[in-house]
């Protein structure tokens, strides 16, 4: 495989780093994006989805948007955006697309996750004469937490992910390195972006496995494993082995 | 507005470009469902020994359920360009990393539908004189269906949208047709393609589960928690 050996000597040359084209400025490029599309995409679907989850209406909702996410090729909304009007607005086409693309996971999560919370508890804290605004803070968003970070997770690699389709049209982020190679007829630099890129959605993956580890409400109690143990709707990219075993 | 014009005009909806390309569409979206069909076949091949494997030996089910994680999420560009240097501009590059990625959740659902089997029926079955194998295709993987066949949609379903992305080799199906009409600004040849992908999935998921009812006269409705 002398491929593999010149990509690793594209990514060890100092000056491939540097500059408006060199794989730092497309990394800031890619987590930018990623951030602002992850930070939409909660601030949209996670309160929807709680406060159908809480009053447990549109199940069928959150099944099918997730779907029809998946029915939909992400290259195709990326290019009809392009050439909508919003084509002129810069980041916007791949903004939009990336956020409508995270939305299925944490949307269809978050609600099994607050529907399924354990009834008994539920009916418990009721009769505990708790409001639904309580209810929803102290009780179903703490049981319904590890299914939410599951969401969270695979929205941030998908988004990730297709953060690196943003290159096909000529957009920032790694997939530039990607494209920029298959322009150049570079295969060494082509291997190098896309290690660089397959790198990136494993640590995004891995720091988001931690965080719902060091996040979770319950982590110090004991019974945690059955909750825990319930696979996320298997529609959803699975849960990590991290979470499984 | 005279159809002629919708193709000078640039309209989003243009008959006069389905007239007038038929054949490219044509060929695009059999191109498309070969590579979906391929990529769909190979993965339940390679997925039912790996899940058989990893039901009959622990130790191997953490490193394959591990290892196929993994895999799906390494990006779909990204992937297809790891494989270039491997199999060179092919078909093949899609098709392998297609299976790739087919595999996460074959993988897992012909598990679970197998570990959903009851109990009972099992030892009925070797109570009855069965062997390993007939037991395996007499029993349990008809039991496993519902499981298994909801995962078989949901790859192939996948499998059809991320096709479009090997268009960056020139073998994508219809994706061909969207990254040209991306580089050409021609709305109907992206908005046609598009639509036609979005068909191809929806007609693929009701074909299963029309064959998913065949095969299961007994189960009125798939269990939940595997679908």
């Amino acid at each position: 495989m002398d491929v593999v050996a010149k990509a690793w000597t594209w990514l060890a040359t100092g000056s491939h780093w540097a500059g408006p084209d060199g794989v730092w400025h497309r990394l800031g490029q890619h987590l930018f994006l990623t951030f602002v599309c992850l930070a939409i995409s909660c601030a949209v679907a996670l309160p929807i989805a709680v406060a159908l989850g809480h009053i447990g209406k549109g199940g069928a909702l959150a099944v099918n948007i997730s779907n029809a996410g998946r029915a939909v090729p992400t290259f195709a909304v990326l290019v009809l955006l392009l050439l909508s009007p919003l084509g002129t607005h810069g980041q916007w086409p791949t903004i939009i697309a990336l956020v409508l693309f995270a939305i299925p996971p944490l949307l269809t999560n978050a609600y099994v996750g607050v529907h399924e919370a354990d009834r008994e508890v539920v009916e418990a804290a009721r009769g505990m004469g708790m409001t639904g605004g309580q209810l929803i803070r102290r009780v179903e968003l703490p049981l319904a937490f590890p299914l939410i970070m599951t969401g969270v997770r695979t929205a941030a690699v998908q988004v990730v992910a297709t953060a690196t389709l943003a290159a096909l049209p000529g957009g920032g982020g790694l997939g530039r390195i990607i494209t920029a190679g298959f322009r150049l007829t570079d295969t060494p630099q082509v291997v190098a972006g896309a290690v660089l890129v397959a790198a990136l959605a494993l640590v995004v993956e891995g720091v988001f496995v931690l965080l719902g580890l060091v996040l979770d409400p319950m982590r110090r109690r004991t019974g945690r494993r059955s909750t825990a143990a319930r696979r996320p709707p298997a529609d959803q990219a699975p849960a990590s082995p991290a979470l499984t075993t | 507005m005279a159809d002629g014009n919708c193709l000078i005009s640039n309209e989003w909806i243009c008959g006069e470009y389905v007239r007038t390309r038929g054949q490219e569409l044509t060929d695009a979206t059999l191109e498309h469902v070969g590579i979906t069909l391929a990529s769909v076949a190979i993965g339940l091949l390679v997925a039912f020994p790996l899940a058989l494997l990893a039901r009959r030996w622990r130790a191997v089910a953490g490193p394959v359920l591990g290892l196929t994680t993994i895999l799906y999420t390494v990006p779909s560009l990204a992937m297809f360009s790891l494989l270039l240097p491997v199999f060179g501009v092919s078909a093949a590059v899609v098709i392998t990393g297609l299976v790739l990625y087919s595999l996460t959740i074959l993988v897992r659902n012909i598990m679970a539908g197998l570990a959903s089997v009851p109990e009972e029926a099992r030892e009925a079955a070797r109570g009855m004189g069965y062997g390993p194998l007939r037991l395996l295709f007499g029993v349990e993987l008809p039991l496993a269906l519902p499981a298994l066949m909801a995962g078989l949609r949901i790859t192939t379903v996948s499998t059809v949208s991320l096709t479009t992305v090997g268009a960056i080799i020139g073998y994508g199906g219809l994706g061909n047709l969207i990254y040209e009409g991306m580089r050409s600004f021609f709305k109907a040849e992206v908005l046609t393609a598009s639509v036609l992908c979005v068909a191809l999935a929806v007609v693929a998921d009701l074909l299963l589960l029309g064959l998913q009812r065949l095969l299961t006269p007994w189960a009125r409705k798939s269990r939940k928690g595997t679908t």
